[in-house]
């Protein structure tokens, strides 16, 4: 009996000190408003995702000196989630629970989202999430500031349609098998054959991930377009695969004259690593460029290169959506007076912020963002022209008119709606 | 718990004194946490946390896994880099019981149907989906799909005496193997987006404290009636034979043992186990995605095992632990270097703790005695090799 | 009459650029057509650069070819469209087709003219047009297939003339082709047009097939694309002659696609056939010597693109040395290091070697940033042999496939041939015995695993050339190098080959009928049975050295 007391003694100890180190940072200085940076810095996503820590500490760096929000200094807190879905969840109650932040702004593949989406549902925290997604989803706690699927590809394939796009009528939509890919095709196949495009003029074609040998995708490809109608190929190819892709693009000399690229993953980031000499003319669609010609965009380039000490760096789109969630966070919890997570995404509705490519992105009751859409084609200095946007702003669909079991949902977070996916107002 | 002193089943326990020190700090925190969680009020400097109680009840789940590889590597010579797949299949066998008892509470409101299913425009259930709103189903499933891999890879490979790095590669193409197949939408599993968004368990809420504290009980429960599994399998003849396969098969073999049925038994054990820690991981983390086949994973794994301490399974439980609280710590402390600093903990462990924490505690007595008597038996103690 | 001059000032073309004299006679509506360049609407600017190219005028040329190198410019102060060159420090301007020097402007002054990818096909075409007569072949061949795509009835006569005067063999066929669509297009008979349509059914490139397969095409009422049923006929049955054609020429693009990856998983895992097949290091770390090959590849380039741009072709070439040296230095200072220490226990070999690829993908992490790197490929790399009927072989796949081969060579050579060979060795075989005959066992150990590790770095070299450079370059490879020398045969570089090559062949073969990700998963599967049946790989070493 003595050696299970000792043992008790071994356990309590060690937890209780836990227990106490746990409350401990807890109880800490509330002097300070406190930003959570949840983006991988190692593993297969830090290859995007630090880009993006370093953006949020820019802005928080910028804010800090103009002398912090609501008369006090902003505070950085940054973990790693280190790519692993279940960390991710993990972390963000750290963030939330332990460090007791205020909004975190994080994520970039959608199963980083959804592994965290319960954990800021059950604490009722606010993420925003700065990335291109598939849509489908609209929760009270997450505000999407990239783009949906109807401010992307929508507008991309109508541009390749139309006369300036060259009169695509054969399609080859290629993607990385996850649910963006899969959810996005989906959509333009439903999209397409509205058009009145063929099932035999769609071609659909899955990789898995880091996928590095396209000598036979890029072979099929061309053996499709070689059937007599003007063929374009829409990719949903994720990040790290696009570099051979690309190359082999090139090196089998496939002309963006005759079978257009376009692209919803390829950003600056993506093609710095690439000679983008034989890709001109391919394009992407985006709701940001770094060519864009703006005083507020010319401003942020000589902001970034200079915090990160590099001429060579680029901007991208998801650190413009960034840019846009985190002004509208300031702006919506100066409106608020607090940043009480409540409060705040009251404030937030409606928040309007001019975007870095000049125009006014505003938020909408929905959690998406109303956005310019820009179709841009690679040029040989790794940048975009934009050769096509729309007239004017436009919303984030949370869910997609062409999928019909979405088509019947709205997401509306305003009275009478107060819900993400509903068919009727829930009168809360 | 006065096992140690009574003559009945648990004898094999006696000489076991890690083992106690083990399981009596299991049952202590059986009896501490949920105190400190549910009775404590929040206020107190003592109250746990629930999430912290749900991060415990994780590395128990990692705990019980690294107990398994142990013991088909620490006693039977068995190096699986595949063991994350027996892992995360339980871990899926859970998690479509989770999805299905959403019911109509998913965003599209089908009430047989998951979500994923819904918008990629599935009209029916998968016939391997039937069933799985049935607990006890699940269950069985938890145990059956890892057990029935692993004897079927064993059965193979054993039978055909795969053995040493070759067995290990092929565990590893095993678990890669998978890990693209779950990936792949067609497959019905929620592709890389996994499983998510879990509301309930057995009708209790599963965000709920009382939920959190009983999963991280049954984890326990879990964690130690698999230990005494173990610690009685290698205890007894049975064990003794393991032994002897590890350090010389052919031996073995030659003496008349059926070398690939004790091989065969121990390793489908030990993928049952593996389930068993994956279908308790799931509730508790809320996902599970194609990502925990990943071969990075199983070898992770075996780096648990060999930092507490081959061959003595409290020390796999205890490695498993260690590192994933280093994990939490440093990615929260040191975001940038924490790679760093876990990189270099597995090479410092190999270097200067070959046989792990807990190995290392009696041969660092054994080394200071034979210091002091400048006798010869810590040369060999220490001078053994394994392979 | 006309087409006669146009042709003739096109011939001269080139010349009126280059020297800035000014030109006599100057259309009016040349000048406002090119003023239309710098409208906002794709289809006005179409206009005006097809009524440019048919107006003829001197400098025209030079115009659509300054608008595709991108020199063309709207002035904001007035408007008005110029080529602008870059100086120094700000831009000087032209007038776009007599050349006349207009000022200087900075380049906040100036608006680039748009252009898309339509846009740059109607200027290719147009251009294609005027150079048909060009004096340097090349150029009739770029002309001629420019014209085969979108040919206008007025090239028909061109095209005939072209032909009849064309001495170079190289050409004659690719005018004649773009004649034969010509024809086509604009062929006046039904007969005529039939008999086009065999003359195209000679070749078997995919555009032909694409050309031919197009006028079989059904609208949504029923009807043919082409009308005339005598031309459809002919265009099946040159289909049919050239799908019987290309067969077998698929079958070898097919077969190199299969050896070219291979070759890669050659590459990948002939470092790791020294380090874990020959010394038995489990050795996690080897992805990372790939991964320090590729970024020393990307050092190299760097430096020489900012001093000394010249050799560029040649940095490739330099970084292979370089890449062996570096990655194999790191290879001897782990092994000094951290591997001496646990010979005799190689699985714990696996964990610090994990430990390691952790530590270096992180340095790298940090010294290069997490992003991926640009490796550009030499003009020796780029681009392909096109066989009959379209398939490609890519310069960069087949050099990988012939440096593969070499590397392995000279490591058969370096393993059998030389005295360091013999000591390696001796040494795996029996150490002790090795040593009592007065070799540095210590020495010969840090030796072998340095030079696997820098074939390793030397794989990074070529791998750069056809992958990321990122941090997470080894980790995409390690599996891989693994299953290929364990399926090969632990300890046999011959192995390692048949190993790469089966896998590499049967993949391509497989992702042809099922998809790449369905094809992996198969060979995985296949891998696994295999060993069941040769539970040491194809080639397994024979002998009680195996079992120890």
């Amino acid at each position: 009996m003595l050696k299970l007391s000792k043992a008790i003694r071994r356990i309590v100890v060690p937890i209780a000190a836990a227990g106490a180190l746990v409350s401990a940072t807890a109880v800490q200085a509330a002097d300070t408003i406190k930003v959570g940076v949840l983006h991988s810095l190692s593993g297969t996503m830090a290859i995007s995702e630090t880009t993006l820590k370093d953006t949020m500490l820019m802005l928080i760096d910028e804010q800090n000196k103009k002398g912090g929000l609501l008369g006090k200094k902003l505070e950085a807190v940054v973990v790693d989630p280190a790519s692993n879905w279940p960390l991710f969840a993990e972390k963000a109650r750290d963030l939330i629970q332990n460090k007791k932040v205020d909004v975190v702004f994080g994520c970039w593949t959608s199963v980083s989202r959804k592994s965290v989406l319960p954990v800021f549902e059950e604490l009722n925290s606010m993420l925003f999430y700065p990335v291109q997604y598939e849509g489908e989803e609209s929760s009270r706690n997450v505000f999407y500031t990239g783009a949906a699927p109807n401010q992307q590809a929508i507008p991309a394939v109508e541009y390749l349609m139309g006369e300036d796009g060259g009169s695509a009528k054969r399609w080859v939509l290629l993607g990385t098998d996850y649910v963006y890919p899969r959810t996005t095709n989906k959509i333009l196949r439903a999209f397409l054959k509205a058009k009145g495009v063929k099932e035999s003029d769609i071609m659909e074609k899955y990789t898995p991930f880091g996928h590095s040998d396209w000598q036979t995708i890029v072979a099929d490809v061309k053996k499709f377009a070689s059937a007599g109608k003007k063929t374009a190929v829409v990719s949903t190819i994720n990040g790290d695969a696009n570099v051979p892709f690309y190359k082999e693009l090139g090196n089998q000399g496939i002309k963006a004259e005759d079978i257009p690229v376009v692209a919803f993953s390829v950003g600056e980031e993506e093609l710095s690593g690439i000679d983008t000499k034989p890709l001109v003319g391919h394009l992407a669609a985006w709701n940001y460029f770094m060519s864009v010609e703006s005083p507020e965009n010319k401003d942020f380039i000589a902001k970034w290169q200079k915090f990160i000490k590099s001429k060579k760096r680029v901007t991208n789109d998801p650190m413009e959506a960034h840019y846009i969630g985190f002004k509208m966070w300031t702006q919506a919890v100066k409106q608020a007076g607090t940043t009480n997570v409540d409060a705040v995404r009251q404030a937030m509705y409606g928040q309007k912020v001019k975007s870095l490519t000049g125009t006014v992105a505003e938020m909408h009751p929905n959690h998406h963002l109303s956005k310019p859409v820009l179709i841009g084609e690679i040029q040989d200095n790794g940048q975009f022209e934009t050769v096509w946007k729309t007239k004017g702003p436009v919303v984030g669909d949370a869910w997609s008119n062409y999928i019909p079991e979405s088509a019947k949902l709205t997401a509306n977070w305003k009275f009478p709606w107060v819900c993400g996916n509903c068919q009727k107002p829930k009168h809360f | 718990m006065s096992m140690t002193q009574s003559n009945g089943p648990f004898s094999f326990l006696y000489a076991d004194k890690g083992g106690q020190i083990f399981l009596a700090i299991l049952f202590g925190a059986a009896v501490l946490v949920p105190i400190l969680n549910l009775v404590l009020p929040a206020s107190s400097v003592f109250h746990m946390p629930t999430w912290v109680v749900s991060l415990l009840g994780k590395y128990l789940c990692f705990a019980l896994l690294a107990l398994s590889v142990d013991l088909i590597w620490g006693f039977c010579g068995i190096l699986s880099l595949g063991h994350g797949a027996f892992f995360a299949l339980g871990g899926y066998a859970m998690g479509m019981y989770l999805m299905r008892q959403i019911g109509d509470r998913g965003v599209y409101g089908n009430a047989t149907l998951p979500d994923f299913m819904v918008f990629l425009n599935w009209k029916e259930l998968p016939w391997y989906w039937h069933g799985f709103d049935n607990f006890a189903f699940a269950m069985v499933m938890v145990l059956l799909v890892p057990g029935l891999l692993g004897f079927v890879f064993g059965w193979l490979t054993f039978r055909s005496r795969v053995t040493g790095v070759y067995l290990s590669i092929i565990s590893q193409a095993m678990t890669y193997a998978l890990l693209l197949a779950f990936f792949r939408n067609d497959m019905g599993f929620g592709g890389n987006n996994g499983l998510t968004d879990f509301k309930d368990i057995l009708g209790f809420d599963i965000q709920a404290n009382g939920t959190r504290v009983s999963l991280f009980l049954a984890s326990i429960v879990a964690l130690a009636s698999c230990y005494l599994i173990c610690r009685y399998i290698v205890s007894s003849k049975l064990g003794r034979v393991l032994i002897g396969i590890r350090d010389a098969e052919n031996r073995v073999r030659f003496l008349g043992y059926r070398v690939e049925h004790y091989k065969l038994f121990v390793f489908t054990l030990s993928s049952l186990m593996a389930g068993v820690a994956g279908a308790l991981y799931v509730p508790q983390v809320g996902i599970i995605n194609p990502s925990e086949f990943s071969p990075a994973n199983s070898i992770e794994i075996v780096i648990w095992v060999a930092i507490g301490g081959r061959g003595s399974l409290y020390g796999a439980a205890l490695g498993a632990i260690l590192v994933n609280y280093g994990k939490t710590y440093f990615t929260g402390a040191l975001p940038e270097a924490w790679l760093f600093v876990l990189g270099g903990l597995f090479v410092a462990v190999t270097l200067f703790l070959p046989k792990g924490i807990v190995g290392t505690v009696p041969s660092f007595k054994a080394m200071t005695r034979s210091r002091n008597s400048r006798s010869e038996t810590a040369k060999t103690a220490t001078g053994e090799t394994d392979g | 009459m006309f087409e006669k001059l146009s042709g003739l000032l096109a011939a001269f073309a080139c010349i009126c650029v280059l020297s800035t004299s000014p030109v006599v006679a100057q259309d009016s509506k040349a000048v406002d057509l090119v003023q239309d360049l710098g409208s906002r609407s794709y289809s006005k600017i179409i206009k005006a650069v097809n009524g440019l190219a048919a107006t003829g005028v001197n400098g025209v040329e030079g115009v659509l070819n300054a608008y595709l190198s991108r020199n063309l410019f709207v002035r904001k102060s007035d408007k008005r469209v110029v080529f602008a060159k870059k100086t120094d420090s700000q831009y000087r301007l032209f007038a776009p087709l007599t050349r006349q020097s207009l000022g200087t402007a900075k380049r906040s002054d100036l608006t680039k003219l748009r252009l898309n990818n339509r846009l740059r096909r109607t200027l290719r075409a147009a251009l294609g047009g005027l150079t048909l007569r060009s004096s340097d072949p090349a150029q009739r061949i770029k002309a001629a297939n420019v014209v085969f795509k979108a040919p206008k009835a007025s090239q028909v006569s061109i095209l005939k003339k072209v032909l009849a005067a064309e001495k170079d063999e190289n050409v004659r066929p690719v005018i004649e082709r773009s004649l034969a669509a010509a024809v086509l297009a604009h062929g006046a008979t039904s007969k005529a047009r039939a008999e086009a349509v065999i003359v195209l059914g000679t070749y078997s490139d995919p555009d032909v097939s694409a050309r031919l397969k197009s006028l079989l095409i059904k609208d949504s009422a029923g009807r043919f694309a082409e009308k005339e049923p005598l031309v459809r006929e002919a265009a099946q049955k040159a289909l049919d002659e050239i799908a019987e054609r290309v067969a077998i020429w698929d079958f070898i693009g097919k077969l190199f696609q299969g050896v070219s990856l291979g070759s890669v998983l050659l590459l990948a895992a002939i470092g790791l056939a020294i380090t874990f097949g020959v010394m038995g290091v489990i050795n996690m770390a080897h992805g990372e010597m790939v991964m320090i090959g590729a970024y020393t590849t990307f050092v190299i380039q760097e430096i020489i693109r900012t001093s000394a741009p010249a050799f560029f072709d040649v940095s490739v070439i330099i970084a292979i040395p370089m890449a062996f040296l570096v990655a194999g230095a790191f290879g001897v200072a782990i092994e000094r290091g951290i591997i001496r220490y646990l010979y005799g226990r190689p699985l714990e070999t696996l964990l610090a070697t994990w430990g390691l690829s952790l530590i270096l993908q992180q340095m790298v992490r940090t010294i290069f940033g997490p992003t991926n790197r640009e490796v550009g490929n030499p003009s020796w790399m780029t681009g392909a042999i096109e066989l009959d009927g379209g398939a490609l072989l890519t310069y960069n796949r087949i050099w990988i496939i012939v440096f593969s081969v070499v590397v392995l060579v000279l490591l058969a050579l370096v393993l059998k041939k030389t005295a360091f060979g013999l000591q390696m060795r001796a040494v795996t075989q029996n150490r002790r015995m090795a040593s009592a005959m007065g070799i540095r066992t210590g020495w010969v150990d840090a030796m072998t695993f340095g030079l696997g590790s820098g074939v390793a770095g030397v794989a990074g070299v070529a791998l750069s050339q056809i992958d990321n450079v990122s941090p997470n370059l080894g980790q995409a490879y390690i599996v891989d190098s693994f299953m290929v020398v364990v399926f090969g045969g632990v300890g046999n570089l011959l192995g390692t080959l048949f190993g790469a090559l089966t896998l590499g062949v049967a993949n391509k073969f497989l992702e042809a009928w099922s998809g790449a990700v369905l094809a992996k998963i198969f060979i995985l599967v296949a891998v696994i049975l295999f060993i069941q049946k040769r539970p040491s790989g194809i080639f397994a070493l024979k002998g009680r050295a195996v079992d120890s």
